[in-house]
């Protein structure tokens, strides 16, 4: 039986400038898998998952979570950003992090309760990392780092999980913690997205996965899209005539669309 | 004295109006230090410099629509002028292809020129009352009236009332903006607020500072308060206690003095406090760094000299001659003594009339470090294909900086090896 799409992303186009990140995308993804979103350098993967959260506005098209729009639903999707694009030179402690997976329930102003601390404790230590509670965040590796994150989004208590290259530059013993816990999530019936690169583990990792090049290339079942011709089509030169238009588009100012 | 004099008038309060100002002059600098860790902390420093040049013309241009000088329509000015000066640094790089440098530059030069056009136009227009219109330049809190310094201080207290009320909301945008949006709260009405803090608190900051060193006040504070702490509120409370001092300072010393301009000695003052917060800073600190290493220093020198007795006396058991050591060469005779006694005190060792013999505190101590020489050995031989004549050196530094957690990671990943690549064994517990 065929289970209903927990995102629907329908002609999605995300332009930076005039250069398009996404150029009509167009796919959905089932529930309760692990799935990954995978595509070379610049071919919108964290693009993809940022339109999927409201942080980038599209430029034409629309995503659906759980069938509606996401302002309804914020509460079921939990989001782990990329790790890179933060200054963890911060002042906060790894607590503090970690706490503002409960601002999602309490809004700008309202404290967080005694419940609020045990769930961030037991997020803390679904990672490892309760040790490190008090410890400033510009003295955590990159792997302890990218645990931090995970906990904060464990926080946020949602049955869909984001995540932005959780296993970029992490450490082993990061990666396999992850790896188990992402097992022990989707038992637990949770969905998640994860942004990837490393080919090597992506059969291993995912059960459904996205292939990107600005445009979609594949979207299914792993074992069916993880193909020769499939990651050829997506890694291969072939498609550096996309990458020549996306020039013209930038270079000579021309429309993605005549309206 | 003459400048006790002016202590005393200053403390006594008996000059009431200094007292106001000095008073005042603080509150305005706290806010100034409150709302600039954000300024700081989001790396807008430049911006601060933008929108402080660029409330200028709007101090002139409220000046010659009214002809009078009124501190409200010169805050609706500045105000204006500065929150222009944003959008356009925002738009233009929206918009163009011009790097965000050159346009905070553009910006702040072009507005800046056009407010010094503006006040030499309105001085040569022979308006009596555009006398001290220029004290915009460098600030003059001294000359401000009671009036104006109870408006700025209100309006100061309640930027620092907002940032509180805020805090979370605040923060999170500065620490990452991208999640503050995925958990579905008002990242842009968040920055625009923040971004109208930060003109207001810039536009009654300036009357003190003046426009010129009004940055200073912004990201000062700031700067100096992150040596100080890793909280985000006691950072605050120190940036603004930063900027609250160096007001009431500046303004006094400004003054005790005929016609000292009193933004520059605010900025001064201000300057003197983060330096001495560079230096003082706990773990970032400049002396606690070179403590840090002197620590190092001495760790290096105890660890190697046990090492080397330990090996000298036939694996800590003999007493040797303190002489047999110094033949070695690797110290000077009075830098070997000072060592030692150091040891000796901490009871590593005992020294009897020119003999050393280990204690069994210090024997523990050699083997520890002989150990982990040996389990880096290993490490690197097995893991990076060093030949066995390559890996002494490096262990040669490294005995010191493994931690026993790094120590117990080793020996669990070497699987407890009991010789080294040179054959000796290795010394555990």
């Amino acid at each position: 039986m065929k289970q209903p799409p927990i995102i629907e992303v329908h002609n999605l186009t995300v332009l930076y400038g005039r250069k398009p990140a996404l150029w009509n995308i167009d796919f959905d993804l089932p529930e309760k898998q692990v799935i990954g979103i995978m595509g070379p350098n610049g071919s919108g993967k964290s693009t993809l998952l940022k339109s999927i959260m409201g942080v980038v506005t599209p430029t034409s098209g629309f995503t659906k979570v759980y069938d509606q729009s996401l302002n309804n639903v914020r509460d079921r999707v939990s989001y782990v950003p990329q790790r890179q694009d933060i200054d963890w030179d911060f002042p906060a402690s790894v607590w503090e992090i970690v706490a503002m997976g409960r601002y999602q329930k309490r809004g700008l102003f309202k404290k967080l309760t005694t419940e609020d601390q045990d769930i961030i404790t037991d997020s803390l230590e679904k990672v490892n990392m309760l040790g490190y509670a008090k410890r400033q965040i510009s003295q955590l590796s990159g792997g302890q780092q990218q645990r931090v994150f995970l906990a904060r989004a464990i926080a946020q208590q949602g049955d869909l999980f984001l995540m932005d290259e959780p296993f970029a530059g992490v450490d082993i013993a990061t990666e396999e913690m992850i790896i188990s816990l992402l097992k022990d999530m989707k038992e637990a019936g949770k969905t998640l997205v994860i942004v990837h690169h490393d080919l090597h583990t992506a059969q291993s990792y995912f059960d459904h996965l996205v292939l990107l090049n600005t445009r979609l290339i594949a979207s299914g079942p792993t074992e069916e899209v993880f193909t020769d011709q499939i990651l050829t089509d997506t890694y291969g030169g072939k498609l550096t005539t996309i990458s020549k238009i996306s020039q013209e588009l930038e270079n000579k100012e021309f429309p993605i669309r005549h309206k | 004295m003459e400048f006790w004099g002016h202590i005393t008038t200053f403390f006594s309060a008996e000059n009431y109006t200094l007292f106001v100002v000095g008073i005042g002059s603080g509150i305005l600098c706290f806010a100034s230090g409150v709302v600039g860790t954000f300024t700081y902390l989001r790396k807008r420093a430049l911006i601060g410099d933008v929108i402080s040049h660029s409330v200028l013309p709007g101090v002139a241009i409220a000046f010659m629509l009214t002809g009078v000088k009124n501190p409200v329509y010169f805050l609706i000015g500045a105000v204006i002028s500065g929150l222009l000066a944003i959008w356009i640094v925002d738009y233009v790089q929206a918009k163009s292809k011009l790097k965000p440098d050159a346009i905070l530059a553009l910006t702040l030069s072009v507005f800046f020129g056009l407010g010094i056009v503006l006040l030499t136009k309105i001085q040569h227009s022979g308006n009596d009352a555009q006398s001290g219109l220029d004290s915009f330049l460098f600030g003059k809190a001294a000359s401000m009236s009671i009036a104006d310094v109870q408006l700025f201080s209100i309006i100061a207290v309640i930027n620092i009332a907002c940032i509180l009320f805020f805090l979370r909301g605040f923060s999170l945008v500065s620490f990452d903006e991208n999640y503050a949006r995925g958990i579905g709260f008002n990242v842009n009405f968040l920055k625009s607020f923040l971004a109208l803090l930060t003109v207001l608190t810039v536009a009654i900051g300036v009357q003190a500072v003046g426009v010129v060193l009004m940055a200073a006040l912004l990201i000062t504070p700031a700067a100096g308060a992150r040596f100080l702490t890793n909280s985000i509120r006691r950072m605050l409370l120190y940036a603004g206690l930063f900027g609250f001092l160096s007001g009431v300072i500046g303004v006094f010393i400004s003054y005790s003095g005929t016609g000292m301009p009193t933004g520059p000695w605010i900025v001064v003052v201000l300057s003197l406090f983060t330096i001495t917060a560079i230096m003082l800073g706990k773990q970032r600190g400049v002396i606690a760094r070179i403590k840090l290493r002197k620590g190092n220093h001495i760790k290096i020198n105890n660890e190697n000299v046990l090492k080397d007795i330990y090996k000298l006396a036939d694996d800590g058991q003999k007493t040797i001659e303190t002489s047999i050591l110094l033949q070695q060469e690797k110290y000077a005779t009075s830098e070997l003594k000072a060592i030692l006694n150091r040891l000796e005190k901490q009871d590593y060792l005992d020294q009897v009339r020119g003999f050393i013999i280990l204690s069994d505190r210090g024997r523990i101590a050699a083997r520890e470090v002989i150990r982990k020489h040996r389990l880096w050995e290993i490490y690197l031989s097995k893991y990076f294909q060093m030949q066995e004549d390559h890996v002494h050196d490096d262990a040669e530094g490294i005995e010191h900086v493994i931690t026993p957690e790094i120590e117990k990671h080793l020996i669990k990943l070497l699987e407890r090896p009991e010789i080294d690549p040179h054959q000796s064994e290795i010394p555990y517990e």
